[in-house]
């Protein structure tokens, strides 16, 4: 499983303040819990608090000052991914790119350059997909053009576009099929992953819905997760099935054997 | 029609072990070896490295066998009653890389001997010989906890290998690596998931994954072979796909299954289609030891010079030296 940890985003409020403030203490307290919860990359985004690319590359070097584990450059701004993929230390996953031809060729080129991976995410300018067709089409679009640029299928991550479950209900189920569908693309196929956190948004229940929901889509063939790696139940929850799926070897201690695993 | 490339990357190298301590690092030992490093399944080349051969450790006994049939005994004999002498032609005339001291005189359903007998047999081995020192306990758990300490103490420093840890009996033995700079053998009886368990309960009590082979039981020719074969197979796949728990050198105990199936030491006269057993009976182990290093074993434990000399000739083709 690849965890993506979701947690440096200005769209939380202390994030929102570090970054206004400058203040990297917060966003480094952030790198270093997610890191010690066995994160593989370190999600890191500006929300609203800020449309300079500089407090961008400033989020990104305070992560780098304190600990090693990959960045997810999440932006929807070419420009921003360009300047991030300079600074980070290690191969970077570009989060993301939509299916439209213009972002695709702007976007995978620079992942080509850097030695990154990239999220693609279902969707295009004519919105986000309805249906279990849509995300398998929009999928395989972009899984097309990104190997016909040089990536290879690991270094493609998938995403069918998790909805809020409280809003939009049928579309979970859907994101399942396309997950599923989505193994089907190629032999070894690209990852899949999702923003969990997604399916539970308003609603009461944020871990049940989170750590079902992962568990379900890990049954489909899901791989990645862009979620709240600080949740060890959740994090257990996923370990367990794959464990169940023998992606794993089983031992008695298999959480822990894949903790270790992890460490850097 | 282009073929498509089935090459694998493997992400995860499995891990190196080195036995023996030169004077420089503490111990008293000629060389060190080191085993492991792999970086596809075995031999294949065209995926990735194996960088380190697999070595044959000879075994020796703190006692005079008197199990052993006349087949091995013709070459041991002389010698047996003195596991320094034992030792010494073992690496001088046969052509031993380590060699595995077996303290089968401490078993209590046998002679019984105590902490100082095994004490001395290891220092008579590590007086006599140069190469690296495999130490392996009588197999009944609270007489090893017993002779292991002194055992482990008279060779401090010399990055021994000391077997066998087990699921249910290890504290005792991983405390000792570490307090003497040895590494371990972690046994499993034919199980690839407690396999893992084990080594997953030896770095908790603070071992490296360095420190540790994994020995996953080994039958003979003819008894089960298959199935260690499958597991071997199965634990080196996923350690090589990131399972830092089954990423260690595997070593396979072959002389001591060998030479108690009958196939092997059934004399001529009592099954004269079987033909000669003092051929017969080399070749069974010989054969035996191929599987396991097609398996991918990094140490085979043997006991007839014949099969050594063949086995360690087939090393060198796997590795690309004849």
């Amino acid at each position: 499983m690849i965890l993506v940890g979701e947690r440096i985003n200005g769209g939380f409020k202390d994030i929102q303040r570090a970054i206004r403030e400058k203040d990297k203490s917060i966003i480094q307290h952030w790198a270093k819990v997610q890191t010690d919860a066995g994160a593989d990359y370190l999600d890191v985004n500006m929300g609203a608090a800020s449309n300079k690319v500089e407090d961008f590359i400033w989020m990104i070097e305070t992560v780098q000052e304190v600990v090693s584990t990959p960045i997810s450059i999440d932006s929807n701004k070419p420009a921003f991914i360009k300047e991030a993929l300079k600074v980070c230390k290690k191969p970077a996953l570009i989060n993301s790119t939509t299916a439209d031809k213009e972002k695709l060729d702007q976007i995978l080129p620079l992942a080509v350059e850097y030695g990154a991976s990239v999220v693609g995410v279902c969707m295009d300018k004519k919105g986000a997909p309805q249906d279990v067709n849509r995300r398998v089409e929009l999928g395989a679009t972009i899984f097309g053009e990104a190997i016909e640029k040089g990536l290879s299928e690991d270094r493609i991550f998938l995403d069918p576009v998790t909805m809020p479950l409280k809003f939009l209900q049928e579309q979970a189920a859907n994101v399942i099929e396309a997950i599923r569908q989505f193994t089907l693309l190629s032999s070894p196929p690209p990852h899949i992953i999702v923003g969990l956190s997604n399916i539970s948004s308003k609603t009461q229940e944020v871990k049940l819905l989170n750590r079902i929901f992962l568990v379900m889509c890990i049954c489909a063939g899901l791989d990645a997760a862009i979620c709240d790696i600080t949740d060890e139940e959740l994090v257990n929850s996923a370990i367990a099935a794959e464990v169940i799926l023998s992606k794993h070897i089983y031992s008695d201690s298999f959480i822990k054997a894949y903790k270790e695993s992890k460490k850097k | 029609m282009q073929i498509p490339d089935v090459k694998q990357k493997w992400p995860n190298p499995i891990n190196t072990v080195t036995i023996g301590a030169t004077r420089e690092e503490g111990g008293t030992r000629s060389h060190t070896i080191t085993i492991g490093g792999a970086t596809t399944l075995p031999y294949l080349y065209f995926e990735g490295d194996i960088p380190h051969r697999p070595v044959i450790a000879m075994e020796v006994w703190d006692i005079a066998p008197s199990d052993w049939p006349e087949t091995l005994a013709e070459n041991f004999s002389d010698v047996w009653d003195d596991p320094g002498k034992w030792a010494k032609k073992c690496v001088e005339e046969f052509g031993a890389d380590l060699i595995c001291l077996r303290l089968q005189g401490c078993d209590p359903d046998g002679e019984n001997k105590d902490a100082n007998h095994a004490q001395e047999a290891v220092k008579r081995v590590l007086n006599s010989v140069g190469v690296p020192l495999i130490i392996w306990g009588c197999g009944n758990k609270d007489k090893d906890n017993e002779i292991f300490p002194a055992c482990s103490q008279a060779a401090a420093g010399e990055r021994c290998l000391l077997g066998t840890i087990t699921e249910d009996n290890y504290k005792t033995l991983v405390a000792l690596c570490q307090a003497d700079k040895h590494k371990v053998i972690a046994e499993s009886p034919v199980d690839i998931n407690i396999a893992k368990q084990v080594n997953i309960l030896a770095t908790d009590a603070g071992l490296s994954p360095e420190d540790i082979v994994i020995y996953p039981t080994t039958g003979a020719l003819g008894y089960g072979i298959e199935y260690v074969y499958s597991i071997m197979e199965r634990g080196r796949i996923a350690g090589l796909g990131g399972d830092k728990m089954w990423a260690m050198p595997i070593l396979g105990d072959i002389g001591k299954e060998v030479w108690k199936v009958k196939e092997a030491i059934a004399p001529e006269q009592n099954v004269p289609e079987w033909g000669d057993h003092r051929k017969r009976g080399p070749l069974w182990e010989l054969t035996t030891a191929v599987v396991y290093l097609q398996a991918g074993a990094d140490i085979l434990i043997m006991r007839h010079p014949m099969a050594v000399k063949e086995a360690k000739a087939y090393i060198d083709k796997l590795m690309g030296k004849s």
